[in-house]
C-alpha cells in the first residue's frame, strides 16, 4: 500500500467559484409595496456572500464530501467517540413533516406525538441508567457535564452545605476539568493504579466534607471497567458527596451494568455515540442527564410529564437549576436515538456485548505488535502505546496514525489518555464485521513492520490523501480564519 | 432488528482468538454486585417497516406547519430550506464523520467550516467566527464567559427584550461563572440607551437583540455606544436572515455578534438541533469558545485547512480552557452555509425585503392594534381585546396558529400576540389570518 492514491486536485473555495451577478435561489415576489427601513438601521454594504447557480453549488458540496472520510467511507476506530453505523431509517423518520415542520412553541395539545416520543425516550434512558428521572435538554455530552455539576451545586445549596471541590481521574476527558472550572468548582485529580483502576489510597486522602462529587468515566478512557467502583462509591457517599457518570463510554455496558447500580447519582448519555445520532462532522449531539430521586427537583425546566393519556411540558419547577439550552432539547436527535432503541429493544445488551467482543478481538491480535500498558481484557475500547516503536525506530503514535490513512482507515484517537505515552486509543464498535477488523489488524501489523524496515514511509505519510501533513504551527501563529477576498492583503491564497 | 454484522462462526473464531471460552469471561472485570442480571425493560424490538409505521404514527399526532397555517416565531422561524441542503445532509461523508481531528482525512468538512466562518464574519461584520455553538441561547452564555475573562468585571446586563430563553440560559450558567445578571426593562417595546448605559456602568458585557423579541427594531447603534462608553462589551444577538437588510453589528460598534442560526437552513424541528453562531472582533480570538478552523499549507505547499488555536480548548488546556465544548453543531452550520450561498447577497436581501413587506401588510390588514410603534422586519406584536392565549385557542380550532402569546414570558402582556411572517407566508395567508381573527373576536 505504498503507491500514492488517486489524483485529488484542488478544491477551490466557494468564494472562488463565485461570479458577481450569478444567482441561486429566488424568493417569491408577492407584488407588495417595498418598505423602507429608518435611516441608520439598513445595511450600508451588501454582504459578500458567494454568488453561485445551483449546478456549481451542488458540485462544490459534492467535492467537499469527496474530501471527507466518514463511517460510510470506511473503518473509523476513533477511541471514545463510538463511530458506529448510522442507520438510514433514522434519517428518514427524523425528517417526517410531523416533526420537521413542528414549531417548538406549538401548544402541548398540538405536539402530543413529539411529547410522547420524548416521554418514552426518557423512560428507556432511565432504564438503561438505572436512575428514575431524566432531562433531555442538554445539547451534547459536555453540556450534560455542566448541567450535572450545576445540579450538584443546587442540591448542596438546598441542603445548606458548602462544598467546593470536584474530583476527576487523571484519565478523564478534557471536558471534565473544563466543565468543573465553568461550574465554579475547584479541581482535585486522582491517580490511576497499576491495573488501570482509580487509586483508592490516593482517593481516600482527597475526599472530605469539602468534596461535592466525583466525575468518572466507567469503563475509563483506558477501556477498563473500574474493579473498585463499589468502594469508590462508598467513599464518596460516606463523605456526603455525589458521583457523576460521564457517559462517553456507555456503549460498553448497556444492559450489562447500569451506572445507577454502580452508585452514580447523575449520568449523562451521548446520544451521538451510544445511540447512533450521526456525528455530522462534529455535531449535532445530544446529552440527556439522568438522576436519582433526591436530585430530580433540580432538573432543568421544562421536563416532559404524562397525565393520563396526555403529555405536557412542565415548566413549573421551583427548585430547577433553570434552562440549559433552548426549548426541550435537540428533538431531531431524540427521534433518531428513539428509532435506534426501538430497533434493538432489549437486545441493546447484545449491542454492547458485540462492541466488547470486537474490541477484545482486535486487542488480542495487536498485543504483540504494540505495547499494551494495562494487560487485561478490555471493554469496548483499548489503549495501545507506540512507545517501543518510538524508542527503537523513532516512529510516533502520530506517524502510525498518518500511515493508517494510506490503508484507507481513519486513525484512532492519539495521545489520549494522557497517562499513556504515545497512546493509540482504539474503539472498533459493534457494527463492524470481522473482515474490517481483520483489515485493521493487518494494517496495524504491517505498519509496525514498516516502522522497522522503512520508517521514512511513515514519517512522510499520508501519501494518498488530498493533502500531506499540515503546518499546524503556521495555522496557529499566523491565523487565517476566514476568506479575506481579493482586496485584503492578509489573505494567503 | 439490529445493526450487527457478526455470524455465529465469527463469534466462535473471535472468542478463540481472544483465548476465552465465552463472552461472559470478558465481563468478569465487572464486580458481581454491579452486574445487571435481568433483561432491559424497554419496548420490544421492531423491524424497519414497523419502526417507520410506529414513528410515523407519532409524527402524525403533531400539528405541524403542513396542517396548520402558522404565524409562530418568537425565536424560531419557518423560512424556506432549499433542496440543495438535502444534497449536503444526504452525503454520508459529512453525516458520518466526526470532529476533524485528522485534517488529512477531513479536508472537505474543514474547508466547509472555514467557508461557514467566512460567511458568518461577512454577515455580522466581525473578524472571527467559531465553527458553531449549540444554539442561540448557549452562545450567549459563552459570550458572557468570554466577557468575564476579558474584563475584570463580574456583571452582565441583558435587555429585557432579549429572547427570554436566552436570558434564562445565561442566568443558569452565570452562577457557575461567578457573574451577576441585571436586566433592563423595555420602554414601549424597545430599550432606552441611557438606561442601558447606566446599568452597564460596571458590567463586563451588555447583550441586546436586533430585531428584539417583540419584533421591534432597537436603536442598536445607540445601545452599543451606551454600553461601550460604560466600558462594557456590546454584544448583539441577531438573526442571519435579517442581515441582508439590517446593518451588521460590526458596523455599529459591537464587540461580539451571536445568535440562533436556525432561520438560515434548519427546519423548526420542535426546537432542534439547530446551530448557534458566535463571532467577535480580532481582540477576542484567543478567548473564543469552541472549534475554529484556520488555513495553512501542507508539506507540499498546498493550501489546506485545520482545527487551530487549539490551546484554547479543553483537550489541551483542561480546566483552563475557554469552554468545555467539543461536539458542536457542524452539520447544521453547514446547512446554514449552503442556504446562505444558495440565496447569495441578492436572495438574502430579497428575503428581508419580502418579510418586511409581509409584516407591513399584516400591520395594515389584521383587525388588531400594534402593541408598539417601533418598525419591524418579520414579526409584530399586536394587542388583543381578549387574552392572547384565548385567541390562540380559538384560532387553532380553525386550523390557524396566530402567533405567540407574550404573556407566556412577560408579566402584564397577557393581551399581546406576537405574529411572525417569513417568505413562506403569502398575502392570502395573511388575509385568512385577518378574516379568522375577525370572526373569533366578533
Amino acid at each position: 500500500m505504498t503507491e500514492p492514491g488517486r489524483a485529488w486536485g484542488d478544491a477551490p473555495l466557494i468564494f472562488e467559484r463565485s461570479r458577481s451577478g450569478r444567482r441561486g435561489g429566488r424568493v417569491p415576489d408577492y407584488g407588495l409595496p417595498k418598505p423602507e427601513l429608518p435611516p441608520g438601521l439598513s445595511r450600508a454594504r451588501a454582504p459578500r456572500l458567494p454568488e453561485l447557480a445551483e449546478p456549481e453549488l451542488v458540485r462544490h458540496i459534492t467535492a467537499l464530501a469527496d474530501r471527507t472520510f466518514g463511517v460510510d467511507t470506511g473503518f473509523y476506530p476513533l477511541g471514545s467517540c463510538t463511530m458506529k453505523h448510522n442507520p438510514r431509517v433514522n434519517e428518514r423518520v427524523g425528517l417526517l413533516p410531523g416533526f420537521r415542520d413542528l414549531h417548538p412553541h406549538q401548544e402541548d395539545e398540538g405536539a402530543q406525538g413529539a411529547l410522547e416520543l420524548m416521554w418514552t425516550l426518557q423512560g428507556i434512558l432511565a432504564e438503561v441508567a438505572g436512575l428514575p428521572a431524566v432531562t433531555l435538554q442538554p445539547a451534547a455530552g459536555s453540556q450534560g457535564e455542566l448541567t450535572g455539576l450545576m445540579l450538584m451545586r443546587a442540591y448542596f445549596a438546598d441542603r445548606g452545605e458548602e462544598r467546593d471541590t470536584i474530583v476527576t481521574a487523571d484519565t478523564a476527558h478534557g471536558t471534565n476539568p473544563a466543565s468543573v472550572a465553568m461550574a465554579g468548582y475547584k479541581l482535585e485529580r486522582v491517580e490511576t493504579d497499576a491495573r488501570g483502576n482509580l487509586d483508592l489510597e490516593d482517593l481516600r486522602g482527597k475526599v472530605d466534607e469539602r468534596t461535592a462529587g466525583l466525575m468518572l468515566t466507567n469503563p475509563s478512557t483506558l477501556g477498563l471497567f473500574d474493579e473498585g467502583i463499589e468502594e469508590v462509591a462508598r467513599i464518596f457517599h460516606d463523605a456526603g458527596a455525589l458521583l457523576y457518570y460521564d457517559g462517553a463510554n456507555l456503549n460498553a455496558v448497556v444492559g450489562i451494568s447500569r451506572p445507577g447500580d454502580m452508585g452514580f447519582d447523575i449520568v449523562h448519555y451521548n446520544l451521538h455515540k451510544t445511540f447512533s445520532q450521526p456525528h455530522g462532522g462534529g455535531g449535532p449531539g445530544g446529552g440527556p442527564v439522568a438522576v436519582r430521586e433526591t436530585i430530580e427537583p433540580f432538573l432543568p425546566a421544562p421536563v416532559v410529564v404524562r397525565e393520563g393519556d396526555a403529555f405536557r411540558l412542565d415548566h413549573d419547577r421551583p427548585k430547577s437549576i433553570g434552562r440549559v439550552r433552548g426549548f426541550a432539547g435537540p428533538f431531531g436527535v431524540f427521534v433518531r436515538s428513539y428509532a435506534y432503541m426501538r430497533a434493538y429493544g432489549p437486545a441493546l445488551r447484545e449491542m454492547s456485548e458485540v462492541a466488547v467482543l470486537n474490541a477484545n478481538y482486535v486487542l488480542a491480535k495487536l498485543r504483540d505488535a504494540y505495547d499494551l500498558p494495562y494487560d487485561r481484557h478490555c471493554m469496548h475500547e483499548f489503549v495501545l502505546s507506540a512507545r517501543s516503536l518510538k524508542r527503537d525506530h523513532g516512529i510516533t503514535a502520530l506517524d502510525v496514525a498518518k500511515r493508517l490513512m494510506d490503508y484507507g482507515i481513519h486513525p484512532p484517537t492519539v495521545y489520549f489518555p494522557l497517562v499513556v505515552p504515545e497512546a493509540l486509543m482504539i474503539e472498533p464498535t459493534e457494527t463492524e464485521p470481522k473482515e474490517r477488523l481483520d483489515d485493521f489488524v493487518d494494517a496495524m501489523q504491517a505498519i509496525a513492520r514498516e516502522a522497522a524496515e522503512s520508517p521514512e514511509l511513515l514519517k512522510e505519510a499520508p501519501h494518498g490523501r488530498p493533502v500531506r501533513r499540515l503546518d499546524e504551527v503556521r495555522a496557529a501563529k499566523q491565523p487565517v480564519l476566514r476568506y479575506a477576498f481579493d482586496d485584503d492583503p492578509a489573505f494567503v491564497g | 432488528m439490529s445493526y450487527l454484522s457478526l455470524t455465529d462462526d465469527d463469534r466462535a473464531e473471535m472468542l478463540s482468538a481472544i483465548g476465552v471460552s465465552s463472552l461472559e469471561e470478558l465481563f468478569e472485570q465487572i464486580p458481581p454486585g454491579v452486574r445487571f442480571d435481568r433483561e432491559l425493560d424497554v419496548p420490544p424490538a421492531l423491524s424497519e417497516l414497523e419502526l417507520v409505521t410506529a414513528i410515523s404514527n407519532l409524527a402524525a399526532k403533531n400539528a405541524h406547519a403542513g396542517v396548520e397555517l402558522s404565524f409562530l416565531g418568537a425565536g424560531i422561524y419557518d423560512h424556506y430550506v432549499p433542496s440543495v441542503v438535502d444534497v449536503l445532509l444526504s452525503r454520508g461523508e459529512f453525516l458520518t464523520a466526526y470532529t476533524p481531528y485528522q485534517p488529512e482525512m477531513s479536508q472537505g468538512v474543514l474547508q466547509a467550516i472555514f467557508e461557514y466562518q467566512s460567511v458568518i464574519c461577512e454577515l455580522t461584520g466581525m473578524d472571527v467566527s467559531n465553527a458553531s455553538g449549540y444554539d442561540g441561547t448557549t452562545v450567549a452564555a459563552d459570550a458572557c464567559f468570554v466577557a468575564k475573562h476579558t474584563s475584570d468585571r463580574s456583571k452582565v446586563v441583558l435587555a429585557e427584550t432579549l429572547n427570554p430563553q436566552v436570558r434564562q440560559v445565561v442566568k443558569t450558567f452565570a452562577l457557575g461563572f461567578g457573574l451577576d445578571v441585571v436586566e433592563v426593562p423595555h420602554r414601549g417595546g424597545t430599550t432606552d440607551p441611557d438606561e442601558l448605559g447606566a446599568a452597564a456602568a460596571d458590567a463586563a458585557a451588555v447583550i441586546f437583540q436586533q430585531p428584539n423579541f417583540f419584533g421591534c427594531l432597537e436603536p442598536a447603534a445607540d445601545l452599543a455606544a451606551a454600553a461601550a462608553s460604560a466600558g462594557a462589551h456590546p454584544i448583539a444577538h441577531v438573526d442571519l436572515m435579517t442581515l441582508g437588510v439590517l446593518e451588521a453589528p460590526g458596523e455599529y460598534g459591537c464587540a461580539m455578534a451571536i445568535g440562533e442560526g436556525q432561520s438560515a437552513g434548519c427546519p423548526p424541528l420542535f426546537g432542534g438541533p439547530h446551530y448557534g453562531f458566535f463571532a467577535a472582533r480580532q481582540e477576542f480570538v484567543r478567548r473564543m469558545p469552541g472549534r475554529i478552523v484556520g488555513e495553512t499549507l501542507d508539506g507540499d505547499g498546498r493550501r489546506a485547512y485545520v482545527l487551530t488555536l487549539q490551546t484554547r480548548e479543553q483537550h489541551i488546556r483542561r480546566e483552563k480552557a475557554t469552554s468545555n465544548i467539543t461536539t458542536n453543531q457542524t452539520l447544521l452550520a453547514l446547512a446554514g452555509l449552503v442556504t446562505l450561498s444558495w440565496l447569495g447577497p441578492q436572495g438574502l436581501r430579497e428575503v428581508g425585503e419580502t418579510c418586511m413587506a409581509l409584516a407591513e401588510y399584516a400591520r395594515e390588514e389584521l383587525p388588531l392594534e400594534p402593541a408598539f410603534e417601533a418598525p419591524s422586519v418579520k414579526e409584530i406584536a399586536f394587542r388583543t381585546p381578549i387574552p392572547a392565549r384565548e385567541v390562540v385557542r380559538r384560532m387553532r380550532e380553525r386550523g390557524v396558529h396566530p402567533g405567540y402569546a407574550l404573556g407566556r414570558d412577560y408579566e402584564g402582556m397577557d393581551d399581546v400576540l406576537l405574529v411572525a411572517v417569513t417568505e413562506k407566508r403569502t398575502p392570502d395567508d395573511i388575509d385568512r389570518l385577518a378574516r379568522e381573527l375577525e370572526e373569533v373576536l366578533a
